[in-house]
């Protein structure tokens, strides 16, 4: 019941006209980015971070979160009619998506995907209601070994369970966590990695930085190399009739839709895993466990259906542990972290104790940003159609104006500009060679805590390493961040093994 | 492009290396007095680990089945290198000419001459940029951005808005 209360309360800062009109905005630019082939919620928030200092620091998070969340509608629409996936969250859309274009049903198709992404929002965000609350109670009990144990938790899942290559993970998250030591030692108080007293790195390396450059600049050109020839745009029409027997078609698929809400709440809260995965696990399941799974990937709605509701509802449950625990579950939930860090905002328990109007108004303007990305994305189907033919070289001009001036804007120094270029360039090799860059971003923006509570615990128990095994919680979380550490080397261990033994059969 | 993995993975190596050598600058080992690790201590050990795995990756790369994950069109090179070079001169020339002039060059460069965009959308484009750009940044958010030798033209404009 106190819940309810809360949630209340919530929503009378969420309908506050501003609040509002920030919602409304946020949504209906996120659907563009999304619906952007190459552009996804990160490009998006990376780029659009720095215009939100027009708005209060409350309503700044609540566009953001607004962005990410149109973002997650958008991705869908290219990947209907262009074949082109909006975002790698939509990449399982496609599957069934385009096949539906091709034979006429762009509409049907653009209507599913909207309605499940709905579906999937609205579980997830009451799941998200749910478990808020009592996850940051737990998390009071956190102290600094705590935090360091979760910390190296979420690194390892990347490794145990991420799907890239564990030296090319590791070697991102140890870069990102370096570069997050730039600038002065906390506690001395000493610059370090200065690089030959360049002035600009006294402060540091500002998560932003990092991520206009690798989600901007290097996603420009990783795009610009990629799409050689421009793509063809399916025409898709709306109709009242045909958004009647789209919803009645969708009425019968109730056990897919929660079942994708569901997993994708759960997969989207570990950082490792998230949204695509979370939409292709969605599929995989809604097709094996089909009455006629053989017209999957052939045009069949409920593989729009299916993969829609979970990356909605990954993004949702992204935002839990970001919230609760301070521990960001994908690498738009840890830009929205940085950002909200930059505000004074911290994320963590206690940020439901000394500012529940402002936790408990992000959570309704989800419930807002959900029903109004319903609307709008329906509503301006047209103008999507009409957007996806803007030659590539506009947008890429836009986004490199936005990534300069965004860029400078923070701090006003052009030190942090040159930084985005060389970010720019260098994230797109890497790109290029396979290195995960989520883990480097979150690295960055986690460092500082990661550093900060290892050292206060030794400081605290006197140099006493085994403090953080000690403590049930964290040996805990240290004993699963071993496990996650270990399984791939086992695995390759045992292949090995097998492999020795294959040739002698 | 097995070459372009070696070098990515070489630079990373290099880069670790420097790092660590930066790092040292600072206590590496373990403080006695304060209990923990030293201030270089976070940034000398992570960038070891960053250095072995490179190197664990770049020894890989000799393995006999060594599979290039780095692939390239060479057809598109061109491009690519237009887009970076016009970034860093339009970076470069925001401190001397002022972003105002850097950026409309960009975008005009970007849309017309490289872009081979109608004059319509290159003009309208162009022109309102910057005006976006003063209104949002400057009038409004009061963050200015770097007008170099063009300073003095905005002094009446900087009257009206402040």
């Amino acid at each position: 019941m106190e819940m309810l209360a809360l949630l209340g309360d919530g929503f009378a800062t969420s309908l506050s006209p501003l609040n509002l009109m920030v919602v409304l905005l946020g949504v209906t630019a996120g659907l563009f980015i999304g619906a952007m082939p190459g552009l996804g919620s990160v490009n998006g928030v990376a780029i659009v971070l720095p215009l939100t200092f027009i708005v209060p620091p409350s309503s700044a998070i609540i566009l953001l979160a607004a962005i990410y969340y149109g973002a997650m509608y958008g991705g869908a629409v290219s990947s209907v009619l262009l074949g082109i996936p909006g975002a790698s969250t939509a990449v399982a859309t496609t599957f069934d998506g385009r096949p539906m274009a091709q034979q006429g049903k762009a509409g049907l198709a653009l209507i599913a995907a909207a309605t499940a992404s709905f579906v999937g929002g609205t579980i997830s965000v009451v799941l998200f209601t749910l478990f808020a609350a009592p996850l940051a109670d737990l998390a009071l009990a956190f102290g600094p070994a705590e935090e360091f144990a979760l910390v190296l938790l979420a690194f390892t899942t990347f490794v145990g369970l991420g799907g890239d290559d564990k030296l090319k993970t590791v070697v991102m998250i140890c870069l990102g966590l370096v570069l997050s030591t730039v600038g002065l030692d906390l506690i001395s108080g000493q610059p370090r990695l200065i690089f030959g007293d360049m002035p600009g790195f006294y402060s540091g390396i500002s998560f932003l930085v990092l991520a206009i450059g690798v989600y901007g600049i290097g996603e420009i050109l990783y795009t610009i190399e990629t799409s050689k020839t421009a793509p063809q745009v399916t025409p898709a029409k709306i109709t009242f009739r045909e958004l009647g027997a789209g919803l009645k078609r969708i009425n019968k698929m109730w056990k897919t839709m929660s079942l994708g809400s569901f997993l994708g709440f759960f997969v989207g809260m570990l950082p490792a895993a998230g949204a695509t995965p979370a939409s292709l696990m969605a599929y995989g399941i809604a097709k094996q466990t089909s009455k006629e799974p053989e017209t999957f990937g052939k045009g069949n709605i409920e593989g729009v259906v299916a993969p829609e509701t979970a990356n909605n509802a990954a993004s949702t449950g992204s935002l839990l542990p970001m919230l609760t625990l301070g521990i960001p579950g994908s690498p738009t939930t840890a830009l929205l972290l940085g950002g909200m860090v930059m505000w004074g905002l911290v994320p963590g328990p206690m940020l439901f104790i000394e500012q529940p109007d402002f936790v408990w108004g992000l959570i309704s303007s989800l419930y807002t940003a959900n029903f109004a990305a319903v609307l709008i994305n329906i509503a301006l189907i047209p103008l999507f159609v009409w957007a996806l033919r803007m030659p590539f070289t506009v947008l890429c001009a836009i986004v490199i104006v936005l990534c300069i001036v965004g860029g400078f804007a923070p701090s006003q120094k052009m030190h942090d500009v040159w930084l985005i270029a060389a970010f720019g360039v260098a994230g797109y090799l890497l790109r290029k060679a396979d290195y995960p860059l989520a883990p480097l971003v979150l690295a960055l923006v986690l460092g500082p805590l990661m550093e900060k509570s290892f050292r206060q615990t030794l400081i605290a128990e006197q140099g006493n390493v085994l403090a953080f095994i000690e403590r049930p919680l964290s040996g805990f979380f240290i004993a699963l961040a071993v496990l996650f550490f270990v399984l791939p080397l086992v695995q390759a261990w045992r292949r090995t093994a097998r492999r020795a033994i294959a040739p002698a059969e | 492009m097995l070459v372009a993995d070696r070098l990515i993975a070489g630079a990373i190596m290099a880069l670790s290396a420097y790092f660590m050598w930066h790092a040292t600058v600072l206590p590496i080992g373990w403080e006695g007095e304060t209990g923990g690790p030293g201030g270089g201590a976070f940034p000398f050990w992570l960038s070891l680990i960053m250095l072995l795995c490179a190197g664990g990756i770049l020894a890989r790369s000799f393995a006999a089945d060594a599979k290039a994950s780095f692939f390239f069109d060479r057809t598109m090179l061109r491009p690519l290198l237009m887009v970076v070079a016009s970034l860093v001169i339009t970076i470069a020339l925001i401190p001397i000419v002022g972003a105002y002039v850097a950026i409309v060059a960009f975008l005009f460069w970007y849309l017309r001459i490289y872009g081979g965009h109608g004059w319509t959308l290159t003009m309208s484009l162009t022109l309102a940029t910057p005006v976006f750009l003063f209104f949002f940044f400057e009038a409004t958010l009061k963050i200015l951005l770097p007008k170099g030798i063009t300073e003095p033209l905005f002094f009446p404009l900087y009257a009206m808005f402040f």
